[in-house]
């Protein structure tokens, strides 16, 4: 039923995470099943995009670990790596490439030979838009672009940070939509949200509740 | 490996895009290099004697001029993220933006470097010398400049950061380069010269990707 190549299960397991001298949070616990949703809340500076980024293996944690199927995603963090997306706040768009040859690159960063170019315009409404510089692109344009790699590269786990920012009510409803899709696949979302956004069964965790209480030591 | 060429190809494809970074390295050459009879005088004699040194000197600054291109933008706007994110080991993309880079700066100046070295009225027997060490020199200075560009990402000042970090290695290539187009015209010939950078180069290929990286990673976390 899934169209991926392995089962999709993310754990962290009592992450801590350290930004310079302060201490953001720790004791942080979760899972992210197959076709699992989570959703991170939480005032500015909590961390949420810390956590991602955390979880996207861009950021080394203070302690803990991740388990990727079981095993850590330190053994094998290449693999890790190929079965996850991660959309941040900056897209990464330069003005002087088109959409296409945006996707097309992102793709082939993610290995994959054949991007899914039509689903993916049409998932986010980009059609029309394809061909342009994208120096002609609006904000929510470049933030619909940059989800749509989502969708033309599959991997099992999606990390989302704030993607609903200067989306439309219209981007709003495709995200959902493909979030929905990727899930009912066997796929799994975490998102970073201050919008409520509706994810069926989805777990919501308030990233403020670990926060390291003033003067805490460092060592964690 | 496809991602390896899909990061060359859309550095390549950024480049003609905008097409005003090849040219103003090109003209940051071509320039300095016209200064110098301006500065030391119209004398052939004099100018035919430094001119290998002129070339060199001044293709490195324009080589400097460039490497803010390498990560910075990227750095800036999110593309690192994606590419550290990417299916192939950092330091392999350290190369492939390596190897873009030079397509880009160092070949265009090895391209350039005999219409130069004619104008300085450089002999023309020590040509092969010259254009042969630049081609050997460029790609180890693309790649030392990876280095300096990594680890010099969220500085406040990177670029004269960069430039201070990168200068002092860049001396063995020039003291190599210069030595090759000398001792082309003596007795000893450029050979011992040319395998020195050839080693330099060498050498660069597999280092610099890993120093370059650890600084990426560096300034990601």
């Amino acid at each position: 039923m899934s169209p991926f190549a392995e089962a999709a299960d993310l754990v962290g397991e009592n992450l801590a995470c350290r930004r310079g001298e302060r201490l953001v949070f720790r004791g942080f616990d979760c899972r992210l099943p197959a076709g699992g949703a989570l959703v991170l809340t939480g005032p500015n500076g909590s961390g949420k995009s810390s956590l991602l980024r955390l979880l996207a293996t861009l950021l080394t944690p203070a302690a803990g670990r991740l388990l990727w199927n079981g095993a850590p995603v330190a053994q094998d963090p290449a693999g890790y790596r190929g079965a996850i997306h991660y959309v941040g706040h900056l897209d990464g768009v330069k003005p002087a490439l088109t959409p296409r040859e945006m996707l097309g690159f992102w793709a082939a960063l993610q290995g994959a030979r054949r991007p899914a170019f039509d689903a993916a315009f049409a998932a986010f409404g980009l059609d029309r838009v394809a061909d342009w510089p994208c120096r002609w692109l609006s904000a929510g344009q470049r933030k619909r672009l940059a989800l749509a790699r989502l969708v033309a590269a599959p991997a099992p786990v999606w990390l989302l940070d704030e993607p609903g920012a200067a989306l439309d009510t219209d981007g709003e409803a495709r995200l959902e939509m493909a979030i929905s899709a990727h899930r009912a696949a066997g796929g799994s979302v975490a998102v970073a949200t201050h919008q409520p956004i509706p994810l069926p069964g989805a777990t919501t965790l308030a990233i403020d509740a670990f926060a390291a209480p003033p003067g805490d030591p460092l060592t964690v | 490996m496809h991602a390896f060429f899909g990061l060359i190809r859309h550095d390549l494809r950024l480049a003609a895009r905008q097409g005003g970074d090849i040219g103003l390295v090109l003209g940051f050459f071509v320039l300095a290099v016209m200064l110098f009879p301006f500065g030391v005088g119209p004398e052939p004699e004099l100018l035919r004697r430094i001119a290998a040194g002129i070339i060199w000197v001044a293709a490195l600054l324009a080589a400097v001029l460039s490497l803010d291109r390498l990560f910075a933008a990227d750095h800036a706007d999110g593309g690192l993220d994606l590419i550290a994110l990417s299916a192939m080991p950092l330091e392999l993309a350290v190369l492939a933006r390596g190897a873009a880079h030079w397509l880009t700066t160092g070949l265009p100046l090895v391209v350039v470097s005999p219409l130069l070295a004619l104008f300085l009225d450089l002999d023309s027997a020590a040509l092969p010398a010259l254009v042969l060490g630049l081609l050997l020199g460029t790609p180890a200075m693309s790649l030392i400049g990876a280095i300096a560009a990594a680890l010099s990402l969220g500085a406040r000042r990177p670029g004269v950061l960069m430039t201070l970090l990168v200068l002092p290695l860049y001396l063995p290539p020039l003291i190599f380069g210069t030595g090759a187009v000398e001792a082309s015209l003596s007795a000893e010939g450029a050979r011992a010269h040319l395998l020195l950078l050839a080693a330099l180069m060498l050498a660069a290929l597999p280092l610099a990707p890993f120093a370059a990286a650890a600084a990426l990673r560096q300034a990601l976390d």
